[in-house]
């Protein structure tokens, strides 16, 4: 497995590059949604973005990840064009699903994107059956599933963690405790507060990460990769971090202090975190990582004037693709 | 009389009923929300809907449970809670969710009174929030009362407006049987006469929303007020409706809808459920059996389609049935052979 320290630039650039189109998006959707231009119930990812992308840089195209309710940085880390994703929030026929999904359900299975899931824990036991096609096709690819703290409360997640470690196949569990399950906080809801020890009880290696160092959170899925196609069987990373919005766009947070997330853009952001490291070591220029912000900015301002203009679904749209055949 | 929310109405029940009784009890999904949370705030949320505010504070934290995202232990809970002696109100955020927790409710509490015997009492309500029109997608919009109403030992309750949403749900309070109590969030912000005081409304009478003499319409939920708007625009042709809203589907008033089949001879069944194996079909099946001599034409059904729902508005909106497919169904019903 490749560890962070022998990153080359750019490799180094391209996970930049990923963050910030991941930090974009989001940053983007919440300046749109507040236009009323977009329909339903929509979950931001930013401030979570070094999880999505220390994780999926480690995987390739043929490696399956199955994503949550906040799944849009999963998506463009996983490789899923920004373009369709931003049509498919806006309920357009060209988006990743034709509209049909929306910013809860984006897929793509060419690009081994399972879907992200609007049940919470609905996702890991997914990850398990991909999981089990992996092994028995011996071809050394794994599966992730991509969790919050909210879901490591849910039965089907540790049904799913000890079939994995019973089945032993190469499965990935990545727990990104943000604090706060909807308008509850982890503190509250997470009995013992320690998920990566919950995770250690069903018999796998789990390790806790800064999920706000790119850096760390590479590494240890590094370590967990080299577990799984070793035919070591599943790992856990607990990542923990922080969001920057709501449960959904349009949450108040009366749950969390006034100054909190102000305060936490600036300890716990990942971008900022990635930059200060290049400017210490200089493993890439800041040039670079400045020109990958404008380049960033660019690709989402396409995105959403292409999904602005884009056609919505038409009738006939409505009935297509409940079955293959019927 | 003052004219509050159907988030008000159910809001006034669960206070009225848990100050009535102290063996009522609220769990659920940040049902207070904010614990554990850095502002300090401890009721933050108040139920994602609002219907549970001002429970915390009035209640206590021994009264009103805010529970981890565990829809299985939340059904679980309430069951045993219900067993012990309390009388639970659980909320599932969303109808959907019950996906999670489906073994707790159809094979535990549906079943408990009748295979220990009739020895046993679950006083449970389970409330959640359904229906499409809110572009929320396929996972966060079913109106799956149909699924659970085909299970023996469950009451399946849908108001359609804020007076019935209060008396529903003292009465599933109060019930001593299971209640699956479902809140369509498109009605939720509707208002409606509400008494101040608490009252009943009981299970299986359906209210008899318009009377007319041309075609008996059966509406649930959202549907009603559809399909008061489509008889109301057909009512100024002369063509005049009877709008039943059965209010809940286990017990069924059939007595009513059979009765006035047989006045009208035509049926139009308005129903936000899937069109298989869906409430629709089931009252049609039931007025095919006991009424058959007295229809003047066939049934209609006017439902969504055999799909998923949609996110994109613009196929959501061809999703749920609205006052122009009902009121062109009612005009087909008029159309003589």
């Amino acid at each position: 497995m490749t560890f962070s320290v022998n990153l080359g630039r750019e490799r180094l650039l391209r996970a930049y590059r990923q963050m910030k189109l991941i930090r974009e998006f989001e940053e983007r959707l919440h300046v749109e949604i507040a236009t009323g231009e977009i329909p339903g119930f929509t979950h931001l990812y930013a401030g979570q973005e070094a999880i999505a992308v220390g994780v999926c840089e480690q995987l390739s195209e043929s490696d399956y990840i199955v994503s949550t309710h906040r799944g849009h940085g999963h998506c463009i880390a996983k490789g899923c064009d920004v373009g369709g994703m931003m049509k498919e929030i806006y309920g357009r026929k060209d988006g990743l699903c034709h509209g049909k999904g929306g910013s809860m359900h984006i897929a793509d299975m060419t690009k081994g994107m399972l879907g992200a899931n609007a049940i919470v824990g609905g996702g890991p036991p997914i990850a398990v059956g991909a999981a089990i096609a992996c092994k028995l096709r011996g071809n050394r690819f794994v599966s992730v599933a991509f969790g919050g703290d909210g879901s490591a409360n849910q039965g089907t997640v540790f049904e799913a963690m000890n079939m994995a470690v019973v089945l032993r196949v190469p499965a990935i569990f990545v727990l990104e405790n943000n604090g706060y399950s909807e308008h509850t906080g982890a503190a509250y809801a997470v009995g013992s507060g320690d998920l990566a020890g919950r995770a250690r009880g069903f018999g796998m290696p789990a390790e806790r990460v800064d999920g706000a160092d790119f850096h760390a959170v590479y590494d240890a899925m590094g370590r967990a990769m080299a577990r799984a196609k070793n035919g070591e069987g599943p790992s856990t990373i607990e990542a923990t971090i922080t969001r920057y919005y709501g449960h959904f766009e349009g949450d108040p947070q009366n749950y969390r202090a006034k100054d909190e997330v102000a305060k936490l853009r600036v300890t716990m952001d990942c971008l900022k975190r990635f930059r200060a490291r290049a400017e210490a070591d200089r493993s890439v220029p800041l040039a670079d990582l400045d020109s990958i912000d404008l380049e960033a900015a660019a690709i989402i301002d396409a995105a959403v004037r292409g999904a602005k203009a884009a056609a919505p679904p038409v009738e006939s749209d409505l009935y297509s693709d409940v079955y293959i055949q019927y | 009389m003052p004219q509050i929310t159907m988030r008000d109405a159910l809001n006034q029940a669960l206070h009225q009923e848990m100050a009535h009784d102290e063996r009522v009890i609220v769990l659920g999904e940040d049902v207070s929300g904010g614990a554990g949370g850095t502002s300090g705030t401890r009721e933050a949320s108040g139920g994602i809907f609002g219907v549970t505010k001002g429970l915390l504070p009035r209640f206590g934290e021994g009264r009103v449970l805010d529970t981890p995202i565990s829809e299985s232990a939340i059904v679980g809970a309430a069951a045993g809670a219900a067993l012990a002696g309390l009388r639970p109100v659980a909320e599932i955020m969303f109808a959907d969710f019950v996906g999670v927790c489906m073994d707790q409710i159809y094979n535990q509490i549906a079943k408990f009174r009748y295979m220990f015997g009739g020895k046993s009492t679950c006083p449970v309500v389970i409330r959640m929030a359904m229906g499409a029109g809110m572009n929320m997608g396929p996972q966060h919009s079913q109106a799956i009362y149909s699924l659970l109403t085909a299970v023996p030992g469950l009451k399946v309750v849908i108001p359609s407006n804020a007076y019935d949403a209060k008396g529903l749900l003292i009465q599933a309070i109060r019930d001593d049987d299971p209640v699956i109590f479902f809140e369509h969030k498109a009605l939720y912000p509707r208002k409606g006469e509400v008494p101040e005081h608490d009252y009943t409304v009981p299970f299986g009478e359906a209210n008899l929303v318009r009377e007319g003499e041309h075609v008996t319409v059966v509406a649930l939920a959202r549907m009603v007020p559809f399909a008061e708007r489509a008889i109301d625009a057909l009512a100024k042709e002369g063509i005049t409706c009877d709008l039943i809203d059965p209010r809940t589907t286990s017990p069924l008033d059939e007595d009513t809808i059979i009765e006035s089949v047989e006045g009208t001879g035509r049926l139009v069944i308005v129903d936000e459920s899937p069109p298989r194996c869906g409430m629709a079909s089931d009252i049609a099946a039931i007025v095919a059996q006991q009424a058959f001599h007295s229809l003047k034409r066939p049934i209609i059904q006017v439902t969504p389609p055999h799909t998923p729902v949609p996110f994109a508005p613009a196929l959501e909106r061809l999703y749920v049935p609205g006052p122009p497919r009902i009121e062109a169904a009612i005009r087909q019903a008029m159309k003589d052979e």
